[in-house]
């Protein structure tokens, strides 16, 4: 019999190694999977690439990660926040590699991993300092930039309800993120609110099916430790 | 002592141009404000970039869903007919040409269009883009709203762009608290003026060869 279920968040990330690649979910507090990241904190892996929209707010979540010096490098598209004095403060001593993405080429590269696109011109960013160095091409008139795919080792995801064969639904604008990471990582893990029976979930609204889904823990209804 | 638009008068003006049945993003800042002045009777789909079209107003207080926030992660309503989607279709309805208008804020706008608003090339800044290089580029039209003038009395509206460029000829109008500008091959034409500011003074203002509309 599948099961995908594990008992906990620490068992579900017992083996990330030093140096893994980790897409962690969210936009803001909305599907940021808070309790995966503290059982990442808590389980030690270091040497870290993070991928998350942010670079953490305030001082817990990401930003707890961040200051405990495990992150060498993070890719976002908005660090800069009024609370990311964390992220703020690693970067300017040098501490921390930023690699910046416009939003939508973030999400774009994300989902090209997750569906084998070697890579893809994008019209985003170009002419624009994040298009530097970069391979452009017209394209019946318009410029492109080439951009790649982002893989990861792990992706830490906040789903709503999951069943032991993966599947998941979301909730409102928590989505955001988690479909698209779910696919593009080796190994997804998803926190959910509530553990459904097989064939509970239906079929016609399951958004991420569980063929892209590794491990699913229940966490419960909890909201956001920190405000984004 | 010109009289100039408020941000709600500027906000009013940019909503008098979005028509019914058009698919909108307003970026945070500024444009939000012009939510407030679309009139009730007109069917207007407001779009943000976290995942949902048919957003609504903000909700009354302790009626708040964390999980349900706008682009500026403030708490947002759904209006019946809205969908969820997850990041890569939201941005694919920008960069696919399906959105039909997004309102910006600028730190400056090109005679061209060249758009400027995500960085001001500050040495020691720590840069953050967001969504702002993919709406830029991504929406049928782009609007763009701003006051005309900076803290020391230049036009933002500018020959070249001298802060680091968000978007290439993707502008499309310019809605100031002075006038508003159309971007177009030919060149920028003036085509409302505000309170008692004259053609010529903007002229003066933006050293540019301005036309004004018939």
């Amino acid at each position: 019999m599948i099961s995908k279920l594990v008992a906990s968040t620490a068992q579900a990330l017992a083996d990330v190694p030093d140096g893994a690649t980790i897409l962690i979910g969210g936009f803001g507090a909305a599907g940021q999977p808070v309790e995966l990241i503290d059982a990442l904190l808590e389980q030690g892996a270091k040497d870290l690439t993070i991928v998350n929209n942010n670079a953490g707010n305030g001082t817990t979540g990401l930003a707890a990660l961040l200051a405990a010096g495990r992150v060498r490098k993070i890719v976002c598209s908005f660090p800069r926040q009024a609370d990311s004095q964390v992220f703020d403060g690693l970067y300017r001593a040098g501490k921390i590699e930023l690699e910046l993405v416009p939003q939508g080429n973030l999400a774009e590269r994300i989902r090209a991993a997750g569906a084998g696109i070697g890579a893809f011109f994008t019209p985003t960013a170009y002419g624009t300092p994040l298009a530097q160095g970069k391979e452009t091409r017209e394209i019946n008139g318009r410029q492109y930039v080439l951009e790649y795919p982002l893989h990861a080792d792990y992706a830490l995801i906040k789903a709503d309800r999951g069943d032991r064969w993966g599947n998941l639904t979301y909730r409102k604008t928590a989505r955001n993120f988690g479909p698209i990471m779910a696919s593009a990582a080796r190994i997804a893990v998803a926190q959910v609110r509530e553990i459904a029976d097989l064939g509970q979930l239906d079929p016609e609204s399951i958004v991420t099916p569980g063929i892209f889904v590794k491990r699913v823990v229940k966490t419960g209804a909890t909201l956001a430790k920190e405000q984004a | 002592m010109s009289s100039k638009l408020t941000r709600d008068e500027i906000a009013a003006r940019v909503a008098k141009d979005i028509p019914e049945g058009a698919y909108v993003n307003l970026g945070i800042g500024l444009p939000t404000l012009v939510a407030n002045h679309l009139p009730a009777d007109r069917e207007v789909i407001l779009h943000t970039e976290n995942g949902m079209l048919g957003m609504g107003p903000a909700p009354a207080k302790g009626e708040e869903d964390p999980d349900l926030i706008n682009a500026g992660k403030q708490p947002v309503t759904e209006l019946p007919g809205c969908a969820f989607f997850h990041h890569a279709d939201s941005f694919a309805m920008m960069r696919g040409g399906h959105l039909d208008i997004c309102v910006l804020g600028a730190f400056q706008v090109s005679a061209k269009g060249d758009l400027a608003n995500w960085h001001t090339g500050a040495p020691d800044a720590i840069p953050a883009v967001g969504g702002a290089m993919d709406l830029a580029i991504g929406a049928k039209s782009v609007f763009v709203m701003m006051e005309l003038l900076t803290r020391d009395g230049k036009s933002k509206l500018v020959a070249d762009c001298s802060y680091p460029l968000t978007g290439v000829g993707c502008v499309s109008r310019v809605y100031t608290d002075m006038a508003v500008f159309d971007i177009t091959p030919e060149g920028v034409t003036v085509t409302d003026l505000f309170g008692d500011t004259s053609f010529e003074a903007l002229l003066e203002i933006t050293g540019l060869p301005l036309k004004l509309a018939q």
